[in-house]
C-alpha cells in the first residue's frame, strides 16, 4: 500500500486525546489502529507552530516540513515526520466514507464540496478549531501552505491571498509576520481570526504629524486591545515592533506575561510608559517559561511538557530591547532602576537601545549586564553615560558593531577619559555604526578616527560641529552609507562629505536652530555639492533656509537613484532665493528624473504647477508631505488623480477646500490615510466624503476652541474594515 | 536730545534716559553716529542678540517639522559677538553662562579690561566707563528688527 512506512512510534500519539481517521489508498485507518504495516503519525502540537495536528495524507509520502529533518522522539527512536494537516470541525460532522472520483490537481476547485482528490477524508479532532473544509481543497491547501511558507514579502502574500479562497486560507495559515500599518484599519479580533500563527507583529498607530504636536495626546492608538486579543491567540509571538502607539506599563506587563517566546521588543516614537514598564520587560521575560506552561497546559501531556521546557530553556531571555525616539515619561525621583532587573547569568541580549530614556541608569548594573551579554552587537546608551563610563562598556563588549556613545563628554576627570577612550577606539575592530555624541566637546572628535575606515553609519545629529572640526573625521570615512549631521557643518562641511563619502546612500541634515527665521548654515550650495559627490544617494532629508530651483534640478539629475527626497525650506512660502521664482521647477525635476521616488516632502513657495508635475510624473509615489503650498484645489486634484500608488498624504496649511477633497473620492480606498490640517475644509465637504465612502473613517479633530462649527481644523481619514472606532475621545468627531 | 534717529527716541522713551551727546556706544571702531544712517546700524559685525521681542512672525505649531526632543536636546548656543568702539578685535560671549545683566557686565568688563563699572548718577543703570577719558559705554544690542536696543530693559530670560 502506498503511504507510510513504519518508522517508529510517536510518543505523542493519541496523547492529546485526538481522534482521527484517514484513508490511505483504499484503506481507512484510524488512530487506534494497531496494524503493523501502517502507522499514522501525529506531529506533536507543541512543536514549532503550535498547530493542532490532524489528518494524515494519502498518496505520496510527504516528508517532514521545512526541509524534512528528522526528529528524535522521547523514546529515542528516530523517525521521519509525516506531513500532517489541519483538522476540521466538531465530531458531530462526519463525512461519508465514499472515496470521491479522481481529479487533476490543476483543476482545483475553489471551495467546492466533495470534489477531487483521491482518498482524503478528514475527521474532526475535538480540540481543533478550524472550520470544516471540503477534503480536496484540504490536500491542496496543505500543499499550498508548504509552498507559501517560503513567501516572505507581505505584498506577495497579499497578492497570493487574492487568488481564491483556498489560497486565502493557506496564506493566512502560513503568515508569520504580520504588518498592520494603521491600527484602526482592522480590529484586533479580525486580525487574530484570520492569521493564526503570527510570530512577529509590526503595528503602527498615530499619524506622523503627531510627532510635531499636531495630534492631541489622548487621541488613541492604545496597545491594550491588541494585546488582549493576541495573548490567547499567539502563544508563539516572538517579536513586536510598535510605532506611534500608546503603550502603558500595564501593557508591558501583559506582554511579558503572555508570550513565552517573546524575544524582541522595538518601540519607536511611542509614549505612555515609564522605566517601571521597562523593568517589567527586563525581569519577566526570564520567567516566560513558567507562565507559558500555565497558559496552555491543557494541550500537553507530561511528555510534551518536558519537551517544551527543554526547548524553552535556551530561549528564555530577551534578545532585543530597542527604544527609539520614545517619550519615556518619568519624574526624576520616580524612575525605576530597570537595568538591574535583567536576570543574572549570561543573557541572550543582542541589541539594547535606550538613548531616548531621559533618566540616568544604574551604571554598575549596565556594565555588569554588558559584560554578561556575549551576543551583544548593538548598544546605544543615553546621554547620562559619560565618556569615562563609555570606555568601560566598550572594554566589556569588544564585539559591538553598533554603538551609541551617550554624551561622549567628560564628567570630572577629563584626562583619564580621553586616554582611555582613545585606547578603546583603537582596540575596536568591529564598529560599523556610531551615534550619540550628545554632549560632545570638539576636542574629543578625533578619538573616533581609528574606526572611521570601516564605519558605514555615523550620526552626528546631536553634535555641534563646525566644518573645521568635521574635516579630519569625515575624510577618514570613505565607506559611509548613512550620515546624520547638524547644519552647523555648513555648506563647507557638506562639500567635504561629498568629497569623501562616495558611497553615501542616506543623508540627513538637521537644523541647529529649528525656527523659521534662523540664519541657516546650509543652502543650495551644499545640496549641489552633495549631489555632485554622492551619486548613489537614495534618501535625503535636508533642512535649510535658502534654496534654488537649480540646485534641486541638479540633484535630480545627479542622483537618479533617489527613493526619498525630503526638502524642508524652513521659512514658509520662501521662493528660489536667487531668481525669486516658486520652487515648482525644482520639485518637478525631482519627480521627473528620479524614477524610483516613493517618498517626497515639499516646501518653499509652490504653486499648482508643482503639483501638476507631481501628479504627472510621480507614478511610484507612496508618501507625500505638503505644507504651506499650492494655490487652489487643482493641486489636490492633480495629486489624487495622478498618483496611483499614493498611500499616505499629509497636508497642512494649504488653501485646499472641499472641491479638492472630493476630487479624490475614487482614490481614497487605495490609500492608508489622508491628513489635512489648517486647510479650508468644511464640515459639509467631509460629510459628503463620509457618505460617499462608507468604509472610510472620517475623523474631524477639534482640539482648539474658537473654531467655527462648520470649518474643519484637522481631518484624519483612513480606510477601515471595522468602521468607526469605539475609543475616540470627545474632541474627535467621526462623521 | 540725542543724536540718534527717531528709533532711538523710542529707545529713550522706554529707558527714560537722556543721552549725552558724547555718549559712545559699543560698535565697530570708526563707525559714525550719523543720524538716520539706518544701513549702518545693520553692521555685519555688530552684536546681535536674538531676542524675540514680540517677533515679526508668530511661531507656528509644529513648524519646522523637527521633533521637540531634538530642539531641547541641542542646548541652544547663545554665543553673541561683542564689539567695542576702539577695541581692535571682537569677543564672543556665552549668554547662558550668566544669570543676569550684572554678571554680563562684569564679564564684559573683564574682557575689555580697560573699563570699570560705575553707577550712572541718574538711574540705577550700570555703565562701563573708560577711566582714561571718562567716556561712558552703554551696552546695546541689535534686535531682530534691526533696532539698536539698550541692554537691560528686557528681563534676563
Amino acid at each position: 500500500m502506498e503511504g507510510y512506512r513504519r518508522r517508529g512510534r510517536d510518543e505523542m500519539k493519541g496523547g492529546g486525546g485526538a481522534y482521527y481517521r484517514a484513508q490511505i489508498g483504499e484503506t481507512w485507518v484510524d488512530s487506534a489502529d494497531q496494524r503493523s504495516d501502517v502507522q499514522v503519525f501525529r506531529r506533536p502540537d507543541w512543536e514549532m507552530d503550535c498547530r493542532p495536528t490532524t489528518v494524515v495524507p494519502s498518496g505520496e509520502e510527504l516528508r517532514g516540513n521545512r526541509g524534512g529533518r528528522s526528529r528524535t522522539a522521547a523514546g529515542g527512536v528516530a523517525h521521519e515526520e509525516v506531513f500532517i494537516w489541519n483538522c476540521v470541525g466538531p465530531p458531530s460532522v462526519l463525512k461519508p466514507l465514499i472515496p470521491p472520483p479522481m481529479k487533476e490537481v490543476s483543476e482545483m476547485p475553489a471551495g467546492g464540496e466533495g470534489d477531487g482528490g483521491k482518498g482524503l477524508q478528514c475527521f474532526p479532532d475535538p480540540g481543533g478549531t478550524a472550520p470544516q473544509m471540503p477534503f480536496f481543497d484540504h490536500i491542496l491547501e496543505n500543499v499550498l501552505e508548504n509552498v507559501l511558507c517560503f513567501l516572505t514579502s507581505r505584498r506577495d502574500r497579499n497578492a497570493a491571498s487574492l487568488v481564491c479562497k483556498s489560497w486565502y486560507r493557506a496564506e493566512a495559515q502560513t503568515r508569520i509576520e504580520l504588518f498592520i500599518g494603521n491600527c484602526y484599519a482592522v480590529s484586533p479580533s479580525r486580525a487574530v481570526g484570520r492569521f493564526r500563527r503570527v510570530r512577529s507583529l509590526v503595528l503602527k498607530g498615530k499619524p506622523r504629524f503627531a510627532d510635531f504636536n499636531l495630534v492631541p495626546l489622548e487621541w488613541g492608538a492604545r496597545l491594550t486591545p491588541w494585546l488582549t486579543a493576541m495573548a490567547p491567540a499567539y502563544p508563539c509571538l516572538e517579536q513586536i515592533c510598535l510605532k506611534r502607539m500608546t503603550v502603558a506599563d500595564d501593557d508591558l506587563f501583559l506582554l511579558a506575561c503572555s508570550f513565552p517566546r517573546f524575544r524582541d521588543l522595538s518601540l519607536i516614537c511611542c509614549d505612555g510608559f515609564t522605566t517601571a514598564g521597562l523593568a517589567i520587560i527586563a525581569e519577566n521575560c526570564r520567567y516566560g517559561i513558567h507562565l507559558s506552561i500555565q497558559g496552555i497546559s491543557d494541550r500537553f501531556t507530561t511528555a510534551g511538557l518536558y519537551q517544551f521546557e527543554s526547548w524553552f530553556s535556551s530561549t528564555r531571555n530577551l534578545r532585543s530591547l530597542d527604544l527609539i525616539e520614545n517619550d519615556v515619561e518619568d519624574d526624576e525621583d520616580e524612575a525605576v532602576d530597570w537595568v538591574s532587573m535583567f536576570p543574572p547569568g549570561n543573557t541572550c541580549l543582542e541589541s539594547l537601545v535606550f538613548d531616548c530614556v531621559a533618566c540616568p541608569v544604574n551604571f554598575e548594573a549596565l556594565a555588569s549586564l554588558v559584560a554578561r551579554s556575549p551576543f551583544l552587537r548593538r548598544l546605544r546608551v543615553n546621554e547620562h553615560i559619560s565618556a569615562g563610563h563609555l570606555c568601560q562598556l566598550m572594554a566589556r563588549a569588544p564585539q559591538i558593531t553598533d554603538l551609541g556613545t551617550g554624551s561622549f563628554a567628560a564628567s570630572g576627570d577629563a584626562d583619564d577619559a580621553e586616554t582611555a577612550l582613545e585606547s578603546a577606539f583603537h582596540a575596536s575592530k568591529s564598529l560599523s555604526c556610531l551615534s550619540g555624541f550628545r554632549g560632545i566637546a570638539a576636542e574629543y572628535l578625533h578619538i573616533i578616527r581609528p574606526v572611521c575606515a570601516h564605519l558605514t553609519s555615523l550620526n552626528f545629529s546631536y553634535a555641534l560641529i563646525s566644518p573645521q572640526q568635521l574635516s579630519p573625521v569625515i575624510t577618514c570615512c570613505p565607506n559611509l552609507e548613512t550620515l546624520w549631521v547638524l547644519d552647523s557643518v555648513g555648506d563647507d562641511g557638506l562639500q567635504m562629505v561629498a568629497a569623501s563619502c562616495r558611497k553615501l546612500k542616506k543623508l540627513t541634515v538637521f537644523p541647529l536652530e529649528a525656527t523659521e527665521d534662523s540664519e541657516g548654515s546650509v543652502s543650495d550650495v551644499g545640496l549641489i555639492a552633495i549631489s555632485a559627490g554622492c551619486r548613489k544617494l537614495r534618501s535625503i532629508l535636508y533642512f535649510c533656509q535658502r534654496m534654488t530651483n537649480n540646485a534641486v534640478v541638479t540633484m535630480s539629475q545627479n542622483c537618479q537613484e533617489l527613493v526619498v527626497f525630503r526638502l524642508c525650506i524652513m521659512g514658509r512660502h520662501r521662493p528660489d532665493h536667487l531668481t525669486g521664482e516658486p520652487m515648482d521647477e525644482g520639485f518637478g525635476a525631482i519627480v521627473k528624473n528620479c524614477k524610483n521616488l516613493t517618498r517626497l516632502a515639499v516646501s518653499g513657495l509652490l504653486t499648482d504647477v508643482a503639483f501638476a508635475y507631481i501628479g504627472k510624473y510621480g507614478k511610484l509615489l507612496r508618501t507625500l508631505s505638503v505644507a504651506f503650498a499650492g494655490n487652489t484645489d487643482l493641486s489636490l486634484r492633480y495629486l489624487l488623480q495622478g498618483c496611483p500608488r499614493l498611500q499616505k498624504l499629509e497636508i497642512r496649511d494649504c488653501p485646499f477646500g472641499d472641491a479638492g477633497l472630493l476630487s479624490g473620492i475614487d482614490h481614497y480606498y487605495n490609500m492608508r490615510f489622508l491628513w489635512m490640517s489648517s486647510c479650508r475644509l468644511s464640515l459639509n465637504g467631509c460629510e459628503e466624503v463620509a457618505r460617499a465612502l462608507p468604509r472610510m473613517v472620517v475623523e474631524v479633530i477639534k482640539d482648539m476652541p474658537g473654531i467655527e462649527n462648520d470649518s474643519v481644523h484637522k481631518l484624519y481619514m483612513y480606510r477601515s474594515l471595522v468602521g468607526p472606532r469605539n475609543d475616540a475621545p470627545t474632541f474627535v468627531n467621526i462623521l | 536730545m540725542s543724536t540718534e534717529t527717531a528709533k532711538s527716541s523710542t529707545e529713550s522713551e522706554i529707558s527714560g534716559l537722556d543721552y549725552e551727546e558724547t555718549e559712545l556706544k559699543l560698535g565697530l571702531p570708526g563707525s559714525t553716529r550719523a543720524t538716520g544712517s539706518e544701513p549702518e546700524r545693520k553692521r555685519g559685525f555688530s552684536e546681535t542678540v536674538d531676542l524675540k521681542l514680540g517677533g515679526s512672525r508668530a511661531q507656528v505649531v509644529g513648524w519646522p517639522p523637527v521633533r521637540s526632543f531634538r530642539k531641547i536636546a541641542l542646548k541652544s548656543c547663545a554665543y553673541v559677538k561683542v564689539a567695542v568702539d576702539g577695541a581692535p578685535y571682537l569677543r564672543k560671549v556665552d549668554l547662558e553662562m550668566y544669570a543676569g545683566y550684572q554678571q554680563l557686565l562684569t564679564a564684559l568688563k573683564e574682557m575689555f579690561s580697560c573699563f570699570t563699572i560705575c553707577n550712572s548718577p541718574n538711574t540705577n543703570e550700570r555703565r562701563l566707563v573708560d577711566p582714561l577719558n571718562g567716556a561712558e559705554y552703554v551696552p546695546t544690542y541689535e534686535d531682530k528688527d534691526g533696532d539698536w536696543m539698550l541692554v537691560g530693559d528686557v528681563p534676563w530670560k
